[in-house]
């Protein structure tokens, strides 16, 4: 097992607090290069931003760890174990929602549940607890049409967590909430980070929503993408919401990272 | 589809936007969007008062009042011999639409998923959608006779190509972002064709059965008045050779009611069924 996380993260980690690890992955879209030897390690218990100029591949490398997409080379593993396809330590969280149009938000939300056979009662119990962590209480019978776009997202959350998976992956889940909602959608989604202790992997091309919801942030380059930077934001959490986007080693941190990023933007 | 349905549910605020608010004017306006079915019965009478007025001029002696296909259909009904016609007719698309419906569904599902399918049957069917398949009618009758199985044939001719063709595009069509969701919930291929990718395509599949229903009301007719006469096709036939004109009128007027009920029930019976959000919102 090579190590040279180690030596990118600067922070050695024992081997049981990675959660998910990344290994020379490459992709390649028939001549496209999208990722580049990707080596990475996600501690355990955190939240890890893929951050990146748009188009670097960060979704991609998202769902490469999902087992969604296959690499070109290289392998993923989560608690050790390489990855050849979805799994159910894993839950994914997708960018358009992914709601069924048909079914209502109490379906939707034990969707997992009954892909994997579980009981009517059982499941609608569980996913009753979910809906209520996400704030969605006397909507079990709505269709997600009747839902705004961050109600929409918060079904999305609430069945990625009902199947009770270690690993959270987020493709860019606030992008098509609007602003005012996405903050609130920020606010709540660090209550949950902190109350379930899952690995969450967070994929975004906001550089404040980056620093306010993460542990660390791996900056990717432009394509073919490679690992440029990762970044540790030193931000007290238990500060209110308010504080923190006020505070200097927030706003520094997103300085830091706009400077990393600006050459990339023409 | 998000956006479709979510532009559904903001109806209500354009319209009285553009109508001024309740209790003020636009009475006839009002009563048009708050009570459908009174709007539609206000415009089916227009229409008929339109037809006795163009019937009174009158327009052509072979073309008569409503009043006066309204009495000729009245006596129809009650002297049976619409039933009996309706008898003789239903049977050949009942059960021509019946074989499409379940051929053209499920060689639509399967072409949908399956490449090789695909290859085999989607050119075949292409060709038939495009040609005009009212000339090859003659063909049946030379073939199989002037029977229940050429009438039978004449309907599936017609039905089955847009049946089988909107099952084919829907399926393929069906939204990749939600099968990616069914297999990064690890469903099997199964539960990914029946949890996800049928209900995602039935509103398409339903337009084609929709479509090949009224296309078979065609093919019935079609095979009434060029094969064999019998059924509502031959009751148009013998109205207009005996220049009853009312009794024709009704017989042609009762078709098209008829072939608008049923397509009104199928549409029903899909919304109640296969897609329970369309009810709301």
């Amino acid at each position: 097992m090579t190590a040279p996380s180690a030596s990118i993260l600067g922070v050695p980690h024992a081997e049981s607090d990675i959660a998910v690890e990344v290994r020379s992955i490459c992709k390649y879209y028939s001549e496209v290069e999208a990722l580049r030897m990707i080596d990475l390690d996600f501690p355990r218990g955190k939240l890890t931003t893929l951050l990146g100029p748009s188009g670097c591949g960060k979704t991609t490398l998202l769902k490469i760890i999902a087992g969604l997409v296959e690499p070109t080379s290289g392998e993923v593993r989560v608690n050790g174990k390489a990855v050849t396809g979805p799994g159910p330590e894993r839950a994914f969280v997708f960018q358009d929602f992914a709601l069924m149009p048909w079914a209502t938000v109490m379906r939707n939300v034990a969707f997992g549940l009954e892909l994997k056979g579980m009981g009517k009662a059982e499941r609608q119990s569980i996913a009753r607890h979910y809906i209520s962590e996400v704030g969605l209480t006397g909507f079990e019978e709505k269709y997600p049409h009747e839902l705004s776009g961050g109600m929409r997202q918060r079904v999305g959350l609430a069945r990625a967590f009902a199947v009770d998976a270690e690993v959270l992956l987020l493709d860019e889940p606030f992008s098509a909430v609007d602003e005012q909602n996405r903050r609130k959608f920020q606010e709540d989604l660090l209550q949950l980070v902190e109350k379930e202790r899952k690995t969450f992997i967070f994929v975004t091309h906001s550089i404040e929503e980056a620093v306010y919801v993460s542990d660390r942030i791996v900056l990717l380059s432009r394509r073919p993408s490679r690992v440029a930077q990762i970044i540790e934001p030193k931000i007290d959490r238990t500060a209110s919401p308010d504080a923190i986007r006020r505070d200097q080693g927030y706003l520094d941190t997103v300085e830091e990272i706009w400077q990393g990023l600006k050459h990339y933007v023409d | 589809m998000m956006a479709s349905s979510q532009a559904n549910t903001q109806v209500d605020g354009p319209v009285r936007a553009v109508h001024s608010p309740a209790g003020r004017g636009l009475g006839l306006g009002r009563l048009f969007t708050s009570h459908p079915v009174a709007a539609r019965v206000v415009s089916l009478g227009l229409f008929f008062l339109v037809w006795e007025i163009a019937g009174r001029v009158p327009i052509s002696y072979a073309f008569p009042t409503f009043l006066d296909t309204f009495y000729a259909f009245g006596a129809m009904l009650l002297d049976g011999s619409l039933f009996v016609a309706y008898g003789s007719t239903l049977q050949p698309l009942i059960i021509g639409i019946v074989i499409s419906a379940v051929v053209g569904v499920g060689l639509g599902i399967v072409m949908g998923l399956s490449r090789k399918a695909e290859w085999l049957v989607a050119p075949l069917f292409i060709v038939l959608q495009s040609a005009p398949m009212a000339a090859l009618i003659p063909l049946i009758t030379f073939v199989y006779g002037i029977g229940l199985l050429a009438k039978t044939l004449a309907v599936i001719m017609l039905a089955l190509p847009v049946i089988v063709l909107n099952g084919y595009k829907a399926v393929r069509n069906a939204n990749p972002s939600l099968v990616a969701m069914c297999r990064s919930f690890q469903g099997t291929r199964m539960q990914q064709i029946t949890k996800i990718i049928i209900p995602d395509a039935s509103p398409v599949i339903f337009a084609g059965l929709r479509l090949g229903l009224a296309a078979g009301f065609i093919g019935v007719i079609l095979a009434e008045l060029l094969i064999t006469p019998t059924g509502i096709g031959d009751l148009i036939t013998y109205h207009r050779s005996v220049a009853n004109y009312a009794e024709m009128y009704a017989a042609v007027v009762s078709i098209i009611l008829v072939s608008t009920l049923t397509l009104a029930a199928l549409e029903a019976f899909e919304i109640r069924v296969l897609r329970p959000e369309k009810k709301r919102g």
